[in-house]
């Protein structure tokens, strides 16, 4: 349903009064709190398809702020839209896996039976199809959203059907099943997206005792978990390797009646799908280590922070919460603990990969546009309203609750020196079986392109675009945090695929995901997206070279946040270790003249104009 | 003992205003000097048409708007050794270039002599036409800087550099002693 | 931390600091100029422009933001950093559509001081974006040509801070983020001429126009035409 346009006759419609007061209703659900404003925009979104001027306008006085400031909201997230998008929304995913899987075919089939092209919503309001970046399914690529499902492998026959289905008025969620409203929310999730495990661990997809560490936990004092957790040697999982332990020590060392423990479940980097099969499969191990993490530091509030693109996992995550309430092990007294009180909300993102950060995972929680806060403050001693604030990823709180389990020397005799324990890996791309394996820390590229059945691979891409692109004489290099740091991502790319194709998607990523808060990041990868493109058209010379090195070294230098530091390494890393590809597109400039500049191009609409030829740069002129 | 030889030196305007020109005329009498230690070739100051022989330096004003100034750019890259860039028109486009940020449209060069010669608010074209005689060049899409076409060496900003600012620049280049400019004289306008 | 101060060095020369300050702070103390486009007298911190990075003690930071802490060692003139942050000032000329010789802030607009003092002269690689945003005229003093603004949201704290209105704020993502008014234009909005947001000195680019004040001041008596941005606070140096 598609909200009135205002009849500028300066009378509100019947109509225009009843969203109003949808509006209004939505907000009070809310508690009118700007800190809301994140799932004030979701709701209203859903409800009316877009935030319209005066439904920003409604919002801003419900919650006392500058109609500016919700709209400064709204524009940010890639989920919410200013414009009208149809009843039912198709997002593709367009992440280059996906397109090296047969996305074209998919777009085609959408468009022809839909009738509209991609980026384009009909004219009757039922339908939009446009792209998004990766949603966290590579393993079953290509894959899309449908509203607030997921359909993944996708054929072009697949796709057609799937339009029909959703013309001859089909739900989205009749897609998954005929009797989806009959299915629990788990059985819901699973028989969506499959979860892939294709090797368990011992420590997190291996038989997993139910609240075996939470019981633990729940008899030590608060200083022995932390230590506990610090002697084990687990350092964060999504990425940047913090010790978990010490930031755990940290928040709880702030004079604060408030502390909060948030999870980093925004999984957003390209090619990294290995918390969706934790959140899918290990709910319950994920709010276990929440739950110790919150005594660790004496939080007595939690939150889960879930990408707009898994929301289809909300439900399920919900009814875990709702079930762990009653059978006592969350919100208050927990394990008849008097005084132990913990409960944890799930807050849903909107379609923004900078999210992850935890700086601007904060931003979003607190109702603000996703961008990164300026450190310091670290999160640990001010983050969520001034509060300490300790952010983990998923992965990191499963590990802490098998921790407290089995013990510190347990895990710490896992894996290898600096990178103790087991990974998940999210494996996906030119191999026969992508999916997720848990190994321990200290396998090579080549030991796991075995397992994955990928020796085939000329190139793998470590911990997606903000990692490593490596060749094959870099294959013995270890997946350690030493070696190859890793939140997970392993894409594997075979002999017949474009290295500059890869690296110009994920520098367009990287532009579509910049938050636009610092001049180096939003305005340089733009120049660095461009001057890949110059590779790709045969334009460039040997200087362009020293250009992408150098702009790259001032982006990573002078960024604010992760993502302007890494967004240069599907370059810098693709030029170290593929420099052939670069040198033998690039021309030497002989004459002083420019390839980028084409003559012919330029004149051509004045030709039309002046109906004439040139008479400098057509042979043919006067003939 | 000879003379040490002179340096060449060619001038063009290209989609300028002339005006970058007349601040090398600015240079005052201090041209008397210069002129000791150069030869002008081609340039509207000498009113020589074409080369009559390779250059030293080749000294650029204005971008390029139609296919002519990208003709003569060309010759001036492919006849100098050394090309400046003077002024902010040759720099980064300057005035004529302020048609660019216009040019988002599908049928944008169309769109903008339309509304230069026709459509207008403050127009008096008893014509009503665009001017299209054979004899002028065709335009290009949009207004282009000069190292945006060629390679450049050298740019001596201002619009127009001051006089100062184009002797002192060029008398040290010939010096070859030319490190930058002083910072307190840099002006974009 | 005590209350007495410390002291640490930028280029090699020390510097006295309270407690709290961050370092651009307590650089202007001392009369150390350490170039800078978002931040402003008066405002909040902000850190977007990235041109006052210095290197601290090894670690390049926004010297806007980072706290200045005791035998910290900056790096602020050296040619590395100013090779950055020319990078960065020509990133904001690319980005934007910036015609000095049209535009009425010439002369006095930090921008393009902050060019002349870092030398950006050279031919660069750099592409303009040449984007297309309409003008805002609708207010009968004030007009907003955001081609020229450089996302600094010095008007945006200005507004939010010290008049109390928050008449402009930032729409959008990325390459598109910008900054906009709250309502359909200008004139829907309590802007008054008299605000702390529209005084000259707060929009540091062409992008808030006063009307019918433009071109008063001849060139020579411009802001900047005697001298290099930043010389008012390296003046202070004893």
């Amino acid at each position: 349903m598609v909200e009135a346009h205002s009849t500028g006759n300066g009378v509100a419609a019947p109509k225009d009064a009843r969203n109003s007061r949808a509006i209004t209703g939505i907000c009070d659900r809310f508690g009118n709190d700007p800190h809301r404003m994140l799932d004030i925009l979701r709701a209203v979104q859903d409800r009316f398809r877009w935030i319209s001027p005066t439904a920003m306008e409604t919002i801003a006085e419900a919650t006392g702020l500058t109609r500016i400031a919700v709209e400064g909201v709204a524009s940010f997230y890639s989920f919410l839209s200013l414009e009208p998008k149809g009843a039912i929304t198709i997002r593709l995913c367009d992440d280059i896996v996906d397109r090296f899987a047969g996305l074209d075919d998919v777009v085609k089939s959408f468009e022809d039976e839909l009738g509209i092209k991609l980026g384009t919503t009909s004219v009757d309001g039922r339908f939009s199809l446009e792209y998004t970046p990766c949603i966290g399914m590579c393993d079953q690529a290509p894959a899309a959203m449908i509203n607030d499902i997921v359909v993944t492998r996708l054929t072009k026959e697949k796709a057609r059907s799937i339009a029909r289905a959703l013309q001859s008025e089909a739900r989205p969620q009749d897609l998954i099943s005929p009797q989806f409203d009959a299915l629990s929310p788990y059985e819901r999730v699973t028989m969506a997206v499959d979860s892939n495990i294709k090797h368990a661990g011992e420590v997190l997809l291996g038989p997993v005792p139910r609240d075996a560490g939470l019981e633990k936990a729940s008899v030590l004092q608060p200083e022995q978990i932390v230590a506990e957790v610090e002697a084990s040697g687990l350092r964060g999982c999504g990425g940047a390797g913090f010790t978990t332990g010490a930031k755990w020590r940290l928040a709880a060392a702030e004079a604060d009646t408030d502390r909060f423990v948030f999870c980093n479940a925004d999984e957003g980097e390209p090619g990294t799908f290995k918390d969706r099969v934790l959140l899918t499969e290990r709910a319950d191990l994920l709010i276990e280590g929440m739950t110790i993490a919150a005594r660790a530091v004496g939080a007595s509030e939690g939150l889960i922070y879930l990408r707009g693109e898994y929301v289809y996992l909300q439900e399920h995550l919900e009814s875990v919460l709702t079930e762990r309430r009653t059978r006592g092990v969350l919100g208050t007294d927990i394990m008849g603990k008097a005084g132990f009180d913990f409960d944890i909300r799930v807050q849903m993102g909107a379609g923004a990969y900078i999210c992850g950060e935890e700086g601007a995972l904060i931003s979003s929680c607190e109702g603000l546009p996703g961008e990164p806060k300026t450190r310091p403050p670290y999160p640990v001693n001010r983050g969520y309203l001034g509060h300490p604030t300790v952010v983990n990823n998923v992965e990191t709180f499963c590990h802490a609750a098998r921790i407290l389990d089995r013990g510190d020397e347990w895990f710490h005799a896992i894996g290898t020196k600096g990178s103790h324990g087991t990974k998940l890996f999210s494996v996906s791309g030119d191999c026969l079986n992508p999916g997720v394996y848990e190994l321990p820390y200290g396998l090579s590229v080549a030991e796991l392109l075995r397992m994955v059945s990928g020796e085939d691979a000329a190139a793998v891409l470590v911990g997606g675009p903000s990692g490593t692109m490596i060749s094959r004489d870099s294959f013995q290099r270890k997946l350690t945090f030493d070696d190859l740091a890793t939140g997970g991502a392993i894409i594997v790319f075979s002999g017949k695929r474009n290295i500059l194709e890869i690296v110009e998607y994920y520098m367009s990523f990287f532009v579509h995901e910049s938050c636009g808060y610092c001049t180096p990041c939003r305005v340089g990868n733009v120049f660095l997206q461009k001057a890949i493109q110059k590779f790709r058209k045969g334009n460039a010379d040997s200087s362009d070279i020293d250009y992408l090195r150098d702009l790259s070294a001032t982006i990573i230098e002078t960024s604010r946040c992760g993502l302007g530091v890494t967004s240069p390494n599907p370059i810098l890393s693709t030029l170290e270790n593929f420099p052939l590809v670069y040198s033998a597109v690039s021309k030497k400039s002989e004459d002083g003249m420019k390839a980028t500049f084409d003559i012919q191009s330029a004149i051509e609409e004045a030709r039309g104009i002046a109906k004439r030829r040139s008479y400098i740069f057509d042979r043919d002129y006067g003939k | 003992m000879s003379e040490p030889r002179k340096a060449r030196i060619a001038t063009t305007s290209l989609a300028g205003c002339f005006g970058c020109h007349m601040a090398i005329l600015d240079i005052d009498e201090r041209l008397i000097e210069l002129l000791k230690l150069v030869d002008i070739d081609r340039s509207p100051l000498t009113d020589i048409k074409r080369f009559t022989q390779r250059c030293d330096i080749g000294i650029i004003e204005g971008g390029c708007c139609n296919e002519e100034n990208v003709h003569v750019l060309r010759d001036f890259r492919r006849n100098c050794d050394v090309l400046i860039a003077l002024g902010q028109c040759a720099i980064m486009g300057g005035l004529p270039a302020m048609r660019n940020a216009i040019m988002h449209s599908d049928d944008p060069l169309r769109e903008c002599l339309e509304e230069a010669y026709i459509s207008g608010p403050y127009l008096r074209n008893t014509t009503h036409n665009i001017p299209n005689d054979p004899a002028l060049p065709l335009m290009l899409d949009k207004v282009y800087s000069c190292a945006d076409v060629v390679e450049i060496d050298y740019q001596i900003p201002g619009c127009a550099p001051s006089g100062d600012v184009i002797y002192s620049a060029l008398s040290r280049l010939l010096a070859g002693k030319f490190h930058g400019f002083d910072r307190e004289t840099i002006r974009f306008d | 931390m005590s209350d007495t101060g410390f002291t640490f060095t930028i280029d090699g020369l020390p510097v006295q600091a309270k407690p709290g300050q961050t370092i651009m702070e307590a650089a202007d103390d001392a009369g150390v100029y350490i170039p800078r486009l978002c931040d402003h007298e008066g405002l909040r911190h902000q850190g977007g422009c990235r041109v006052c990075t210095v290197k601290a003690s090894g670690r390049s930071v926004a010297a806007c933001t980072q706290p200045a802490t005791p035998d910290l060692v900056v790096e602020n003139e050296s040619e590395h950093i100013n090779s950055m942050r020319r990078d960065l000032v020509e990133m904001l000329f690319h980005e934007g559509n910036h015609l000095c010789p049209i535009c009425e802030a010439s002369g006095n607009c930090e921008l393009q001081a902050m060019a002349y003092r870092l030398d950006m002269t050279q031919p660069t690689k750099f592409p303009y974006l040449e984007p297309c945003r309409a003008l805002d005229a609708s207010h009968p003093d004030i007009a907003l040509d955001t081609n020229r603004c450089i996302s600094c949201g010095r008007c945006i704290r200005a507004s939010q801070d010290v008049d109390g209105k928050g008449i402009f704020g930032y729409v959008g993502r990325g390459i598109h983020r910008r900054v906009a008014v709250n309502g359909v234009d200008l004139a829907h909005t309590d802007a008054a001429v008299t605000d702390d947001a529209i005084s000259a000195d707060v929009c540091p680019v062409g992008c808030i126009i006063r009307k019918r004040v433009g071109f008063s001041k001849p060139i020579g008596s411009r802001e900047f035409d005697d001298g290099l941005i930043g010389q008012k606070i390296e003046s202070k140096r004893k």
